[in-house]
């Protein structure tokens, strides 16, 4: 004869069996939801990559102290901040590689971002046309740009020279240009050529001239 | 109409007014860095700063020899602010000013002059552009420079840049980086710890230096 008790206690224990039950079945449920949506984030298709364009890159040579113009071919982003900063990295790519005429170490990712604005404009015609006005690039080395950067007069001043003419040939609005190190203001670039001021880009003065 | 005539005669006789003196001739030597403030790393295991402290002494001597008056900005391994370069140059109301560096890339002596604009003097300059109303005679030294340089048989680079402390010299003024010579295979023929590639860099601006005093000299006496 089985007591009233047992019979309780096994219906309770049914009962427990059962909700735990029902409980890991929505823990598997759910587990399967989040995995499903994992799969979802996950690529699906090939990255869309910008076409190759043509930039023109202003190169420095130090042997002779001149500026040549190169043109190359590499994908460019649509975001005028993002392809100034690629057609930069390229320039300094050439600059990093082995045999480079104006070895500078570091390549590409030396140019942490390029922001373009308005320029500061100079008179009042330039300061209501902003859509089509002149430009300020403020280009933003990483910190190890400037510690690793050749100490010169001349390799100082070509680096800086380059990258205002370069810009300036692939963007001609970018008429100003500023530097930043690390998100900050610097006196020079490696204890010479001055980074304190806005640089022209429009009128590059005369790069060096080699004689004999 | 006696008197008139006796007057007139002495007048004829008396010995022609003396000259004026020559106008002092001063050369400010800059080394550059100093201090804290090493400069370049120089392949060589020199530091920027003792290379261009002992260059400076060695120019010195050859422009002393040659009876030239030189201020230095510096004689010791000293930190000098650049402002405070600028003004030593400005008190010496030197005829030239040259600012000494040294680098390990390109090849031969590059010569830079300032890369303001030309301005007509004024009685007050704003600091950071007093060289402006000297940049045309900058460019005139620079020019000295180069013909000396090219005649001792050295690569020689002009250019134009962007200095601070040169941006407030009144007076005319180059930076002069040395680098050491290179061959067509861009390998080194006279490094920078060469005594004899210095020695004839220091001959070839002492040299010039000698050149732009006598133009000066030239030019002070055709002034009426």
């Amino acid at each position: 004869m089985i007591s009233r008790f047992q019979t309780i206690l096994f219906a309770v224990l049914v009962l427990a069996s059962a909700i735990m039950g029902f409980a890991l079945w929505r823990q598997l449920e759910r587990a399967h939801q989040r995995l499903l949506a994992g799969g979802d984030s996950a690529p699906t298709q090939a990255p869309q990559v910008a076409p190759a364009e043509q930039a023109t890159l202003i190169v420095a040579n130090d042997t002779d102290g001149s500026l040549l113009t190169e043109v190359q071919s590499l994908p460019l982003p649509k975001d005028p901040g993002a392809r100034a900063r690629a057609v930069l990295g390229k320039l300094l790519d050439l600059y990093a590689a082995p045999d480079a005429a104006h070895p500078v170490p570091g390549g590409a990712p030396s140019v942490a971002q390029v922001f373009l604005m308005p320029a500061p404009s100079l008179t009042a015609a330039e300061s209501k046309s902003t859509d089509s006005g002149p430009q300020l690039a403020v280009v933003n080395f990483a910190a190890s740009f400037a510690a690793t950067h050749p100490s010169g007069i001349e390799t100082e001043t070509l680096t800086v020279l380059s990258i205002c003419e370069t810009l300036h040939a692939n963007f001609p609005r970018i008429t100003q240009v500023r530097f930043l190190v690390d998100g900050q203001p610097r006196s020079t670039l490696a204890g010479h050529a001055d980074l304190s001021h806005t640089h022209l880009a429009s009128e590059p003065l005369s790069s060096a001239e080699r004689q004999q | 109409m006696l008197v008139f005539l006796w007057v007139a005669t002495v007048a004829a006789q008396s010995p022609p007014a003396p000259a004026p003196p020559p106008a002092r001739f001063v050369v400010v030597l800059d080394a550059a860095h100093g201090g804290d403030d090493t400069g370049a790393h120089l392949s060589t295991g020199q530091l920027e700063k003792a290379f261009t402290l002992a260059f400076g002494v060695r120019l010195r001597s050859l422009l002393g020899a040659r009876g030239i008056q030189v201020v230095t900005t510096r004689e010791s391994d000293a930190s000098v602010d650049l402002n405070r370069r600028a003004e030593i140059a400005n008190h010496a109301n030197a005829q030239a000013c040259l600012t000494l560096h040294a680098s390990d890339t390109g090849t031969g002596v590059h010569l830079f002059a300032s890369s303001l604009a030309p301005a007509e003097p004024a009685r007050f300059a704003a600091w950071k552009t007093a060289q402006s109303a000297f940049v045309n005679r900058s460019l005139a030294l620079a020019g000295v420079l180069n013909s000396a340089l090219l005649h001792a048989g050295l690569n020689v680079t002009l250019g134009r840049t962007e200095l601070p402390g040169i941006d407030s010299m009144t007076c005319p003024a180059v930076a002069v980086e040395i680098a050491p010579e290179r061959g067509p295979d861009h390998k080194i023929t006279s490094a920078l710890d060469d005594p004899a590639y210095q020695a004839r860099v220091a001959e070839a601006l002492a040299a010039a230096l000698l050149e732009w005093r006598t133009d000066a000299v030239r030019t002070e006496a055709a002034r009426p």
